[in-house]
């Protein structure tokens, strides 16, 4: 099933009749998805509905059982993993440092794909770990431990590190758990000045609907394991679906208008 | 400028922040150096039989320099340094670069602060090689090694080899799948090695003194068959320096960032491994250096393992020659005991200072 359908060109995103199975669970199943360049995108879904193993699999970091994943017309497992970071950052949903780090020094992680394989960072690197700290707002947070953070600081160190990647295309796992209201939204307006401003092809796991359905235009949601809606919010988050994939009544969920 | 230990100041400027640490690894740099120089002249001069840093100096300048110095010196004290303290200082320096450098890889590979060289099984693997060299009434020379280096280099490697293959279940192992193995061979090896000191009857002491860790038997040929293997294995995990920064925050988060966590993983733990047992073969058990040192260093200079694996190398160098000297100084104490001494308190201040700051 197809979203926004575009006409010639490279697609960011395609994943065509992927089923993945764990042991005798299968997590995904014929799950045809087609992503365009510059397109924002939500994954939405109750728990264990296939939207991290989704994740995943545009990642590379998990093979699908069948079926293919491409990046840009290229099936993701031919590439290596500096090619795919090349093209695609993560904001993984949380991530232990078992040493001291300052919030810069975790930024600068972002780096490594680009980064000269033996001189190291460069003046352009250092200049992308500046701007992606000015971008995302946590320059009150430079030069302290990255462990003394609060979850929500973390969650924004860790999207600063993805936004100093500079990839094309950008996947987010739960990017707002942990965020205050006010940090939430301007989580969502700086994934949407990514987009707009910067071209950036973004997908994301949110678990907040009204969040989702207030700041991207398209949204697919996945129930065990497969795609049973894609498109505007209006279209997809029908009452009756609520009712039947979270099991909540549709009024507790507010859709902005 | 703020060290790292200190509880750090809520906003700092970008630019302020990169200044600072731009300057300082230059200059840890050259302070390891200096203490290194030090301790090579101090290593080199100091001993049952003393000798003036002046003709110490002469004596290195002439001998390794080729510089023109007119001899003020008898021939036997240019003996006992080129022949018994050079090579003694020099075994003792690269055991402190290996140690230290493997340390640092195992615990970033391994994201344990509490990793060491030892944790995947090296040390029991070394210990029952050389307790079955001892026990068996052959002699033999392989690669300049006497059997029991050769058996305690072989030891280290099968047991980290077989911990590594038992953790594999399939895929990627699970990090503490692979240290719970590592604890699990290692106990099995200890057996091995208590059952092998049972049956040594009069050969128990040199087992003991192997586990105890010394470098008064160094020589030349030893220094060469172990140097070249922790030079190599140095510089080659040096290469893979931002691998290791990857993994920082996790093999998921490496992945992302471009790491091939499986090559990367598989050949950092066989670096690290090969270091460690050509650094056990020649030294014996040596604690703590491992430990300590990459810690000291994070501490200074951050996480980084571009400045982090130079600066421990020189550090373990410089602890290393230290200790080995005090141990001659002491009267052929254990190496390990020095390490031990100075190590453990250090480690536990360590501890409590950081914990002040933030958890480790």
């Amino acid at each position: 099933m197809s979203g926004q359908g575009s006409a010639g060109g490279a697609t960011a995103i395609e994943l065509i009749g992927v089923d993945v199975r764990y042991h005798d669970r299968q997590a995904l199943a014929g799950i045809d998805l087609r992503i365009d360049p510059g397109e924002r995108v939500a994954l939405i879904g109750g728990n264990g509905a296939g939207k991290s193993t989704l994740l995943r699999l545009v990642a590379g970091t998990l093979a699908p059982t069948a079926g293919t994943v491409e990046l840009f017309g290229t099936g993701v497992g031919s590439l290596d993993r500096l090619a795919v970071a090349r093209r695609l950052g993560v904001v993984p949903q949380a991530a232990a440092l078992p040493f001291a780090a300052r919030v810069e020094e975790v930024v600068a992680l972002g780096r490594i794909p680009h980064e000269h394989p033996f001189r190291g960072a460069g003046p352009a690197d250092r200049a992308a770990v500046d701007a992606a700290i000015a971008r995302v707002g946590v320059e009150a947070l430079v030069g302290r431990d990255a462990r003394e953070l609060s979850l929500g600081e973390r969650q924004l160190v860790l999207i600063a590190m993805a936004v100093a990647q500079a990839t094309p295309i950008l996947l987010l796992d739960e990017p707002t758990v942990h965020l205050d209201l006010r940090h939430q939204v301007a989580a969502m307006d700086l994934l949407v000045g990514l987009n707009e401003g910067d071209g950036t092809t973004i997908l994301a796991v949110l678990h907040d609907l009204g969040l989702a359905a207030h700041f991207f235009p398209r949204l697919v949601l996945l129930d065990h394991g497969r795609v049973i809606g894609d498109g505007p919010p209006r279209d997809v988050l029908t009452p009756a679906r609520i009712r039947s994939v979270f099991g909540v009544d549709p009024a507790l969920v507010r859709l902005a208008s | 400028m703020a060290s790292r230990s200190e509880p750090i100041a809520p906003v700092r400027p970008v630019d302020a922040a990169h200044l600072a640490r731009r300057a300082r690894p230059i200059v840890l740099l050259a302070v390891g150096l200096a203490a290194l120089a030090v301790a090579l002249v101090l290593g080199v001069g100091l001993g049952s039989v003393s000798i003036a840093p002046g003709d110490t100096i002469a004596i290195l300048a002439h001998r390794l320099l080729g510089l023109d110095v007119a001899p003020t010196w008898a021939p036997s004290t240019e003996t006992i340094v080129m022949e018994l303290r050079l090579p003694r200082v020099l075994t003792a320096m690269s055991v402190g670069v290996g140690l230290a450098v493997a340390g640092t890889t195992f615990q970033g590979l391994l994201r344990n602060p509490l990793a060491d060289p030892y944790v995947l099984g090296t040390a029991s693997g070394a210990a029952l090689g050389a307790a079955i060299a001892v026990i068996v009434p052959i002699r033999v020379v392989i690669f300049q090694f006497g059997l029991l280096h050769a058996l305690a280099f072989a030891g280290a490697l099968v047991a980290v080899y077989t911990v590594y293959r038992l953790s594999r279940t399939g895929g990627l192992a699970p990090l503490t799948s692979l240290l719970l193995t590592g604890y699990a061979v290692g106990s099995l090896l200890a057996a091995g090695l208590a059952m092998a000191m049972y049956l040594s009857g009069a050969a128990l002491g040199q087992i003991f003194s192997y586990l105890l860790g010394g470098f008064d038997g160094s020589s030349w040929s030893r220094l060469a068959a172990a140097a070249p293997l922790i030079g190599f294995g140095s510089v080659a995990i040096s290469l893979r320096a931002r691998s290791l920064d990857g993994l920082l925050l996790g093999e998921e988060t490496a992945a992302h960032l471009g790491i091939d966590v499986r090559r990367e993983r598989a050949i950092l733990l066989a670096l690290a491994s090969l270091i460690t047992a050509a650094a056990v073969a020649v030294s014996g058990l040596i604690g703590f250096v491992g430990l300590v040192v990459p810690h000291v260093v994070r501490l200074l200079v951050g996480p980084s393992a571009r400045s982090l694996l130079p600066l421990s190398a020189l550090g373990g160098a410089a602890l290393l020659a230290f200790a080995d000297l005090a141990a001659r100084l002491l009267g052929e104490i254990p190496v390990g005991v020095v390490t031990a001494v100075i190590g453990a308190p250090f480690f536990l201040a360590l501890l409590r200072r950081v914990r002040a700051g933030y958890e480790l």
